[in-house]
């Protein structure tokens, strides 16, 4: 803090790429003064301040909270998804996890489903197309019985709470050698299978969205676990075992 | 200043408890074939918006959204931590429908709406029901029913919520239930969209027109009625606990095409918030209310004491909240905590390197509690602090400061919700109708909530059914010339080709609102900003550079979009504060305090809403008087001693 004896300077490899029709490249930029208090997103920040100084178009990154939560931000860092730090999405990521004079490597998501627009920022639009073929109960305003009509053990809530903390980043699928988006797909499938209210249409709902994640150019899970490592919310592989049930289940009935 | 009594609240007659069910009943119907006809635009996939496009789609209407955000999923709403009121009673502790109203108004410091926050009240619980429905994961006890809080000072225990991530599962759920039209086809959504202009067609609001931010492209879209939820102004502060994108140009816009904007001055300034940490700053970090349980607030005694924390002893310390109002102690509302922190730190006993924050201590809770409970309720604030600060809160207290987090000021709008522009709604906290001067916590995630799913899909139809709409497209002269003068606006901004960035006048502007505008106004500051901003609005014209064109990404661009409204609602930010000279909820004016320094309301002047009507650029606008009747409600000071 104000502290000039801890301030940084950084050596960054960018990827710079002007739209999603043109190939891109790795820049390199020099950067001096960085606090350890900054988070990484407002080191980027500084860049672009400089680069706008000097007439230079500034770096596309997606961000929006700044808390961790709306699962806007991305970006590989020196190969990891949102970075060195356990449990932390690079919004939330502090300078002080780096070192004066370090190399940092800085990527967007790379997969299929996942096209870059700009520079650091991809289409996640596939997301959306997943949840709309099945992420939901089929209940519309109004229907609703009270609360507590119908209970819930603790256990179950808990668990689909678990699932349900998925911010949706797509880090999992850009860390995946396949690029799938199982640990997304499952989460959601989790979620609603672990809860009542999602029973009835638990079968079908894993159909659905897993025909349309295939259907988009995602991958096969084979076992890696990379999604879960990379996961800033601590997403279980358990999910997916339990979206297989679900899935089989269907698949039998549908035979 | 002229003054006038324009606004037609459109209240309906009979007792409180009856005025939205006959209302309901009292509005025409449109037949179920028809509402296929309709096409209605929701701005904003956040609580409100996202909930409106749901209600509105499933009842048949054809509904396009549009957000800023690359997916509606991540609309602001989804950062809310705490938890969302219901009067439920379900805890059997003297909860009710009354009661909610009557804490809310109160809470609100007597400057909102009686019947628009009982009719709040009322559908609280059909919002719990319908979230329970959606699949929402709320927290439970072992018997599997809901478990409640109490939040933010409420004497009875009302906040139902799913961890510290209600924000992001009511939204969640709200977004499925969209992602559900969708695929029926009777939603489109536009994502990575920025409304850019409000289409006006023989004086209804018609369409609106967009700038696709990934291919730069501007675009118009037809409707019959236009929807905005929007969200909150507070990043006119620069740091705020808003979300980056979070912006007031879709409101001003409107606003500049004719609807009144409301009550700009009323913003609320959270008291526990983590401290600027450096000029790099870009936001500011909230920490959920709920920490005030357990935690005690406290200052050195001495001013300009440097030792650190644990080094200063019982005897030094001041738990100034607790010796000023014995009763509510460390759960006074937001504005008394966060007033309180700022004449601390402006009397020399801030901590930390920069002075300005209080300690937050959980010592005595960990003592009393143990580590363990304490983990088990804050473990993940904890964590987020740790990450952010860097210091261990289990062992040092934390350190806190206010940050501007929410905007109860918004666009004005009758009992249907419908702006002073026909055709133009406004929900969530976009509006300004349901807090008053000043917020309650857990009731914004229900007033989003309400508006969306309960109050629109009704008061909607009643005006398509009783309005005549010619058919329109978008050659229409009416979306060429607002297509036109939208795309001139961004040239203006291009070819100024100055010298420095957008975030530069934002920062600038910022300051000048947080110094004048902020926790603690005055007639001089006041007037101070009036003459500040607009010479920091010049410069912006004169000076402000965005490499790049406007035909792809260019995030510059974008952001600059947005400081240019900043720069005026700023500045009728500072206009109304200065009219209201009394001190109300969040509007704390120096010049009207008792002898204890508390707030001090004056009833008999300042009993309405400010309704502000644009005359033009470079124009003093016209301040039109809404007046409050409280017919249920007893006016009294508010007392936290
Ligand atoms: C950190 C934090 C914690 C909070 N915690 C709580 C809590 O515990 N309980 C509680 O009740 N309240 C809480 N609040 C307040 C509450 O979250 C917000 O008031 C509420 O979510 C606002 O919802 P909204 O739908 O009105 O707007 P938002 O969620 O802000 O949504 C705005 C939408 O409008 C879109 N948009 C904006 N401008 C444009 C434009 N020009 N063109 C196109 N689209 C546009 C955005 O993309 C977004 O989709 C909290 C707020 C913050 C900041
Ligand atoms: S910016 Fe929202 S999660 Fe990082």
């Amino acid at each position: 803090m104000g502290d000039q004896s801890k301030l940084m300077s950084l050596n960054l490899k960018i990827w710079r790429q002007p739209n999603s029709g043109s190939q891109g490249e790795m820049i390199d930029y020099k950067l001096d003064g960085i606090s350890p208090d900054m988070s990484f997103l407002e080191m980027l920040d500084v860049l672009n301040e400089e680069l706008v100084q000097e007439g230079k178009d500034s770096i596309a990154y997606d961000h929006d909270c700044r808390e961790g939560i709306c699962g806007m931000c991305s970006l590989m860092i020196n190969g990891q998804a949102h970075g060195p730090e356990a449990s932390t999405t690079t919004c939330q990521l502090h300078m002080r996890k780096f070192k004066d004079g370090d190399t940092i490597v800085i990527e967007p998501w790379r997969a299929k489903a996942f096209p870059v627009l700009k520079d650091l920022m991809v289409d996640r639009g596939s997301f959306d197309a997943i949840i709309s073929a099945g992420g939901y109960v089929n209940c519309n305003t109004g229907n609703a019985p009270d609360g507590n009509a119908i209970p819930i053990p603790k256990e179950s809530a808990d668990l689909a709470m678990d699932a349900a903390a998925c911010i949706g980043c797509g880090a999992c699928v850009a860390s995946c050698k396949n690029a799938s988006a199982m640990l997304f797909v499952s989460a959601k499938i989790s979620q609603l299978a672990l809860l009542p209210q999602g029973k009835p249409e638990a079968q079908k709902r894993a159909e659905s969205m897993v025909t349309k994640m295939d259907e988009l150019g995602f991958g096969n899970c084979t076992n890696e676990a990379e999604c879960e490592a990379s996961c800033p919310k601590g997403i279980k592989i358990e999910n997916i075992a339990r979206m297989n049930r679900e899935y089989l289940s269907s698949a039998l009935k549908s035979k | 200043m002229s003054q006038s009594n324009k606004l037609d609240a459109k209240i309906p007659s009979g007792p409180i408890q009856e005025k939205w069910d006959k209302h309901k009943f009292d509005s025409k119907l449109i037949n179920p074939a028809n509402k296929r006809k309709f096409t209605v635009i929701v701005v904003g996939t956040g609580l409100a918006g996202g909930s409106a496009a749901a209600s509105l789609a499933e009842l048949g209407y054809n509904v396009l959204s549009f957000c800023i955000q690359d997916s509606p999923r991540r609309a602001h709403s989804i950062a809310a931590q705490g938890g969302i009121n219901a009067a439920k009673n379900y805890p059997n502790d003297g909860d009710s429908v009354w009661r909610l109203f009557y804490d809310t108004v109160k809470g609100g410091d007597y400057r909102s709406r009686e019947a628009n926050v009982y009719r709040l009240a009322q559908v609280s619980n059909n919002i719990i029901d319908q979230c329970v429905s959606q699949g929402v994961p709320f927290a439970r006890e072992y018997g599997g029913y809901l478990s409640n809080r109490s939040f933010g000072g409420a004497q009875v225990s009302r906040t139902f919520y799913a961890r510290g991530q209600t924000g992001q599962q009511l939204l969640l759920g709200a977004y499925s239930s969209m992602m559900k039209e969708v695929n029926k086809g009777n939603i489109k959504v536009y994502t990575r969209r920025e409304m850019v202009d409000l289409v006006l067609i023989d004086g209804k609001a018609r369409g609106i027109v967009s700038r696709n931010v990934v291919t730069g492209e501007m675009e118009t879209y037809v409707a019959d009625a236009v929807i905005l939820g929007t969200g909150g102004y507070g990043n006119a502060y620069y740091l705020s606990t808003n979300a980056m994108a979070s912006n007031c140009s879709a409101s001003w816009r409107a606003y500049k095409k004719g609807a009144f904007f409301a009550n700009p001055c009323f913003t609320q300034i959270h008291p526990t918030c983590i401290p600027v940490s450096g000029d790099h700053q870009s936001k500011l970090t909230l920490m959920s209310e709920s920490l005030r349980n357990d935690g005690r607030v406290w200052v050195p005694k001495n001013k300009g004491d440097k030792r650190p924390p644990n080094e200063i002893p019982e005897s030094e310390r001041d738990y100034y909240l607790e010796r000023i109002y014995p009763s509510f102690g460390n759960l006074v509302p937001r504005d008394v905590a966060s007033r309180n922190a700022k004449f601390q730190c402006d009397d020399g006993k801030g901590v930390g390197d920069t002075g300005l924050s209080v300690y937050l201590d959980f010592g005595d809770a960990i003592k009393r509690d143990g580590e363990n409970t304490i983990r088990a309720k804050y473990g993940n604030l904890f964590e987020m602090y740790e990450r952010i600060t860097d210091d261990n809160p289990y062992k040092l207290p934390m350190r806190i400061f206010p940050a501007v987090h929410y905007t109860m000021g918004g666009l004005w709008v009758d009992y249907n919700l419908m702006s002073s522009i026909p055709g133009l709604f406004v929900l969530g906290e976009a509006n300004f109708s349901d807090h008053g001067a000043n917020r309650l916590g857990a009731s914004a995630l229900m007033q989003g909530l309400a508006d969306g799913y309960f109050i629109i899909p009704y008061t909607l139809g009643q005006y398509l059914a009783g309005t005549k709409l010619e058919k329109l497209d978008t050659n229409h002269d009416g979306f060429k010339s607002s297509l036109d003068d939208s795309s001139k606006h961004i040239k203006k901004i291009l070819d100024v080709n100055g010298s420095k960035t957008a975030d530069y006048f934002h920062k600038k502007l910022g300051k000048a609102m947080w110094d004048n505008v902020g926790m603690s106004r005055s007639t001089e500051s006041l007037n101070k900003a009036i003459e500040e901003i607009p010479k920091i609005r010049k410069e912006f014209w004169n000076d402000v550079k965005i490499p790049g064109d406007s035909n792809q990404i260019n995030l510059e661009l974008e952001k600059a979009g947005r400081v240019a409204d900043f720069l005026e609602l700023g500045e009728l930010m500072a206009r109304d504060a200065l009219e209201r000279k009394e001190s109300c909820g969040g509007h704390f004016r120096e010049e009207s305090q008792t002898e204890e320094n508390e707030a001090l309301r004056d009833d008999d002047n300042f009993c309405h809403v400010a309704a502000w009507e644009h005359e033009g650029e470079n124009k003093v606008p016209t301040r039109h008087k809404e007046e409050l009747v409280f017919e249920n409600v007893k006016l009294t000071q508010r007392s936290y001693k």
